[in-house]
């Protein structure tokens, strides 16, 4: 066969086959793309082959609830063998679709709150999982080796010729959209509304191939709101140790903080505590986080620049409004938010990661993965992870990264600070530091090739519990490592078994530091310090524009 | 429930005259009584808690506290409702800091 005999369209003419059935299929209830709710199924059937590659979007905020719900009602004996592509599957229709024999086999990142039910299904064979992946992962094979032939996803509206808002919520939306409609595949929305005119255009319509309105707005979760009121003294403590042995020692202006209570605590005393240190101007400047309702008091007290995001937050599109100059709001004035390019500057960007996490190791490798629970990496280990390929320098870096090589025979390079802040035990007295984590145990069980490991512990550099702070960076070898991290690990059997005469040498060198090694005042450490103690000082500090979701009101 | 009784003897630093009574009888919480009795520059501490097997972990907690302050003619009463050790050693440390420096 000669090269001009070779079919170089296949994709194309498949996608125009697609689009031919769905037309015949819908007749005259297809107005150019949008077609009614009740006859999703059909569009389904139509554009649907067996064993297509779908990516359905499920964001760990935003779902396409409606599409979820319509592909889980299909016949599977017409629909079947699907290779399913989640950035989250928070949904049980998501489980559903593979329970009913529709989907075989999964690609994802995060599982949350189906974490349980996911470990079953794999375990009683209804799904083969090709790999669980980080978000910029599974972006990155979007692009490469995942490519999706159908893409399911929400927007919150869309004009008549198929055009999108996708608003403050646009998360993983461009990401997806992109790899389908740029590859021969065919893009499903549903929208919220249908109007005249967008406030903006997210997605150009020429992406898009069917547009419905679902009959209610597509879910959203309010994952990143933290109530002030049940934050802990030993949570307030730990932020002082973190602001004062952490952010201001190495003046970090760029970063991520993690979705905890523990970094919650931190946002809520940088205008008492950090203004109380000077610090105001010096550090917390520029993040790469959603808009967390605990950063508000921080916002208002002057401390932030500016904040980029990977998602919204329910209740917070009023104050990101009035506050263009710290979000990235569109000309329409509501934000846009963009996981995958978030992610990347949280990866490329910032100068530190803290977050916390269930289980550290002695060699400081840390997972969230329990047993009977597959629940993915979601975003944190780009955050928390040195980026090898960063070349520009600041100040935060360089430090890190000298005192990581003094003494050794190689050339400057700088360093991502990675934190976990952990309390040493967690609720009923489950150690935080543990010899061996479960996450071997779960490769086991799940047939994984690596234990799944959130942060590797070549990476973290330091970790921060009630007892104090150890700096791995200036750690010469792997026994000092250990013993550093058993120097934090308190009451737990790992920390009960540290060498003490080690130990304290160890807080000789600075390696090792205790609150009062800071000079921090335990007396400090009440929730006086928090800049607001409840839901309702939250709405206060943002001049009544922060309103809360209902079950976070609580007066 | 269970009874913990610890003594040290030879403590170097008294507590001021006032007694102290913080923290709160709720879940994962505790309450701790510091009060100055004559027992002959001893510090005994008693533990009331209703999480029972710890009795090695308050050990090595109350012996770190002791080692911290060195207290003399104290004692030490505390009900604990499930805290961990973070929130024991803070504690105690808050309340025996302001009775320290009250002397």
């Amino acid at each position: 066969m000669s090269a001009t005999d070779q079919v170089w369209n296949r994709r194309q003419h498949n996608r125009n086959d697609r689009l031919l059935r769905a037309s015949n299929a819908l007749g005259d209830t297809l107005t150019g793309k949008l077609l009614p709710a009740t006859r999703i199924a059909d569009l389904l059937y139509a554009v649907l082959e067996s064993g297509d590659r779908v990516c359905l979007e499920g964001n760990n905020q935003k779902q396409a609830d409606f599409l979820s719900k319509a592909l889980a009602a299909l016949d599977p004996t017409r629909v079947h063998d699907l290779h399913m592509l989640f950035s989250v599957l928070a949904l049980p229709e998501h489980l559903d679709i593979f329970e009913k024999g529709i989907a075989s086999k999964l690609d994802f990142s995060f599982s949350g709150p189906q974490s349980g039910r996911l470990a079953k299904l794999a375990s009683a064979g209804k799904l083969n999982i090709g790999a669980i992946h980080t978000y910029l992962e599974l972006f990155g094979r979007y692009f490469i080796d995942l490519t999706p032939r159908v893409a399911l996803v929400a927007a919150q509206a869309a004009d008549r010729h198929g055009n999108l808002y996708t608003g403050p919520n646009t998360e993983d939306t461009p990401a997806i959209v992109e790899a389908t409609a740029f590859s021969g595949g065919i893009v499903i929305v549903q929208v919220n509304e249908i109007v005249d005119v967008l406030p903006r255009i997210d997605i150009p319509a020429d992406w898009v191939s069917f547009v419905v309105k679902a009959p209610t707005p597509h879910y959203i979760e309010p994952l990143f709101t933290r109530d002030p009121a049940l934050i802990s003294e030993v949570q307030v403590l730990m932020a002082m140790m973190a602001i004062k042995g952490i952010y201001a020692e190495y003046g970090v202006q760029r970063l991520n903080h993690g979705i905890g209570f523990d970094t919650a605590a931190i946002e809520l005393i940088l205008p008492t505590y950090g203004e109380s240190l000077g610090l105001r101007g010096k550090i917390c400047k520029h993040w790469a986080l959603n808009p967390h309702p605990a950063l508000i008091p921080a916002i208002e007290a002057g401390f932030v620049e500016s904040v980029h995001s990977f998602g919204s937050e329910m209740g917070m599109e009023n104050y990101i409004r009035a506050r263009p100059d710290i979000f990235f709001v569109g000309p329409d004035g509501s934000m846009r938010s963009n996981r995958a390019l978030s992610q990347t500057a949280g990866h490329y960007a910032c100068d530190m990661f803290i977050g916390s996490t269930l289980q550290i190791d002695l060699q400081g490798n840390s997972s969230t993965a329990t047993l009977g629970r597959i629940a993915g990496f979601g975003g944190a280990p780009n955050m928390g992870a040195d980026a090898r390929g960063r070349r520009h320098a600041s100040a935060t870096w360089l430090k890190a990264g000298q005192q990581a090589r003094a003494g050794k025979n190689t050339i400057p390079r700088g360093q991502k600070l990675v934190v976990q802040t952990v309390e040493t035990f967690r609720e009923h007295m489950q150690p935080a530091f543990v010899d061996k984590l479960d996450a071997w145990q779960l490769a086991e069980q799940a047939n994984m090739p690596i234990p799944p490991v959130m942060i590797y512990g070549d990476d973290v550099t330091h970790i921060l519990t009630e007892e104090g702070i150890a700096n791995l960076l200036l750690c010469r070898s792997d026994e000092e490592r250990e013993q550093a991290i058993r120097g934090v690990a308190g009451y737990t059997p790992v920390g009960l078994a540290r060498d003490k005469r080690m130990v304290e040498n160890l807080r000789d060198r600075g390696i090792i530091r205790r609150a009062e090694d800071l000079g921090i005042d335990k007396r400090l450490a009440t929730r006086d310090l928090l800049a607001a103690k409840n839901m309702k000082d939250l709405v206060r500090a943002s001049g009544g524009l922060y309103n809360p979701p209902k079950r976070f009101r609580n007066w | 429930m269970e009874t913990l009784n610890f003594r040290f003897e030879n403590g170097t630093r008294k507590i001021g005259l006032r007694p102290e009574l913080v923290g709160v009888v709720s879940s994962g919480n505790l309450e701790v009584l510091i009060e100055p009795v004559d027992l002959g520059g001893a510090c005994s501490v008693e533990i009331k808690t209703a999480a029972r097997g710890f009795g090695a972990i308050w050990e090595a907690v109350i012996g770190d506290f002791h080692k911290r302050w060195q207290l003399a003619d104290t004692r030490i009463a505390i009900n604990d409702m499930g805290a961990t050790p973070a929130v024991v050693s803070l504690r105690l440390d808050q309340a025996v800091e302001s009775m320290v420096e009250e002397r």
